[in-house]
């Protein structure tokens, strides 16, 4: 049985049972094909045929071994496994959202938390400054750059170049700092890889963006096109809800270890409204057993619409 | 004191090569990368491994290009039957740097230049064994949190009592004043990575008291994988639904 990690939930009996009832269909509809392997496993391979060992393998003694658990994929001759749990790894383009460490201000950059193996770096030049005009930095400005940015705000920003000695440069996007809202940790082989990071939920008018370092925003929509200038509007009761019911549907999916779209966190949304279960009671057992059901039935859908296009 | 019985039983009734019940899981602690508790019989540890993750103390980094494995060896107040006075002592910082050195022969860490691994280890039970234990709780850990590894990291004692060898020895067996043999292996790559004993022993009864506990060693392996693939599957299989 998989243990569930991100809140301590105590199932009580009647509930183990449904979860682990749940849990058992949800397996047998899944794809039967298992190429799971853990670490120090022989993948099998063709010797006449030449390869690419990727991430994750090693060659020893002619013998391919893995070295992290996760799941084998063969694309062309490349061979390697994909790993579940670990950290980020950067990839050049790849949209991500950052959490400011510290400012090292001599260098006049941000040390910025993404989640990944090691810490990035945000250069002051490649913020977009409030009036938009691009100019060389003075001092003034470096010393001002906790006016700017200070510890623990979130930034959307685009990933640069890798330096020499591993750490990244970042830059800023279009949507800069973010307000008003919560940033949400989730373990980053949830979200899948996609074209559209930013999603706009007009129904609530609050902004969803989802990217591959594990962050999450979830916040009120904002239409200012100079992410700097502070908006200082109290946020109205009704959006906030909305957006702690939308993190709280984040975090009871990841903890449940689904993969994380707009479709899915929608539909908890609605599950939850529908059941009209209070936001704190979100987190608890019950609810959990609930969504998972949910899961299930439209993962059954989704099986006899496959049939019928079959027949 | 009759640690064997004529009848070939120990005091807890197992034979000469029997091991200890072994429960261990994976995923326990929610906030580290990767977590796992792992009990023999009554000795009970938790591990929880952070990382790969930016180094904390630049002093520390001794290699630029590999990564810096951090270990941290502490038996809870509880844990043994009379409370614990002290948390940290030096029995407990020379098994922190020799799980430490363990840990970072199975670690890939040229593939993790410029961070730190951290590997905090608790005791939370202690009944003999607990170095093992903390070695076997520590690869688990490390394969949750995806850190490439070598192989898995499997450990194992054995001592030698009443003129027989015994496999897994508990508390009671332990302070018996015999020979106390902790091994560390690699199964599918075959190599030692830990070899530790106290007291002394005569060259072939060694030979003996180290073969059976690496036989222990390769049964706790097969045990661990199982639980690996378990818990990766069911990943996989919540991940794709």
């Amino acid at each position: 049985m998989g243990k569930l990690r991100e809140v301590e939930i105590l199932l009580n009996q009647t509930q183990k049972v449904r979860f682990e009832r749940a849990m058992e269909r949800l397996q047998s509809l899944s794809s039967t094909t298992n190429n799971s392997v853990i670490v120090a496993d022989s993948i099998p391979f063709n010797h006449d045929e030449a390869f690419l060992k990727g991430h994750g393998t090693s060659l020893v003694d002619g013998e391919l071994l893995t070295t992290v658990c996760g799941v084998v994929n063969h694309v062309d001759k490349l061979v390697y496994v994909r790993t579940l749990r670990a950290r980020y790894k950067p990839e050049v383009g790849d949209i991500v959202l950052l959490r400011y460490s510290f400012v090292a201000q001599r260098q006049s950059r941000w040390r910025v938390d993404l989640n990944s193996t090691q810490d990035g770096l945000l250069k002051l030049s490649s913020m977009n400054m409030p009036d938009a005009v691009q100019k060389r930095n003075t001092s003034v400005d470096e010393l001002n750059m906790r006016n700017i940015l200070a510890e623990d705000d979130v930034v959307c920003a685009q990933v640069g170049e890798s330096q020499r000695d591993g750490s990244l440069l970042a830059r800023s996007n279009k949507y800069g700092k973010l307000h008003k809202g919560q940033l949400l940790k989730v373990d980053p082989y949830l979200v899948r890889r996609s074209n559209l990071h930013f999603h706009f939920i007009e129904s609530l008018g609050i902004d969803l963006i989802l990217v591959r370092n594990g962050f999450i925003w979830v916040g009120e929509h904002t239409q200012s096109n100079d992410p700097m200038v502070v908006d200082d509007e109290i946020i109205s009761s009704k959006t906030r809800q909305s957006i702690l019911r939308i993190g709280n549907a984040i975090r009871v999916l990841s903890t449940l270890g689904f993969t994380l779209t707009l479709a899915v966190i929608m539909e908890t949304f609605d599950l939850s409204n529908m059941e009209n279960v209070q936001i704190h009671d979100m987190l608890g057992s019950e609810f959990h057993v609930w969504s998972q059901r949910g899961k299930l039935k439209e993962e059954h859908v989704h099986s006899k619409k496959n049939v019928k296009a079959l027949i | 004191m009759e640690y064997v019985n004529p009848e070939g039983l120990r005091l807890d009734g197992r034979r000469f090569n029997e091991m200890r019940q072994i429960v261990a899981e994976v995923g326990v602690v929610s906030k580290a990368d990767g977590s796992a508790v792992f009990e023999m019989g009554n000795t009970k540890v938790i591990a929880a491994v952070y990382g790969p993750r930016e180094i904390q103390n630049k002093s520390l980094q001794k290699k630029d290009d590999h990564a810096l494995v951090l270990c941290e060896y502490s038996m809870a107040q509880f844990s043994t039957g009379d409370r614990r006075r002290q948390k940290f002592d030096r029995r407990s910082t020379e098994l922190s740097l020799v799980i430490r050195q363990t840990m970072e022969a199975c670690i890939l860490t040229e593939l993790l230049p410029h961070s730190q691994i951290d590997i905090f280890l608790q005791v939370l039970q202690a009944d003999g064994g607990t170095r093992s234990a903390c070695i076997n709780a520590a690869t688990l850990a490390l394969a949750d949190a995806g850190i490439p590894m070598r192989d898995l990291a499997v450990s194992c004692s054995a001592g030698y009592l009443n003129s027989t060898p015994l496999l897994d020895l508990n508390y009671v067996e332990d302070s018996a004043g015999g020979a106390d043999v902790t091994v560390g292996i690699l199964p599918k790559l075959d190599k030692v990575t830990l070899l530790q004993m106290d007291a002394k022993l005569p060259m072939e009864t060694f030979k003996t008291v180290f073969a059976l506990a690496s036989e222990g060693c390769k049964a706790i392996a097969e045990r661990i994988r199982e639980v690996l693939q378990e818990n990766t599957k069911q990943l996989e299989y919540r991940r794709a639904a």
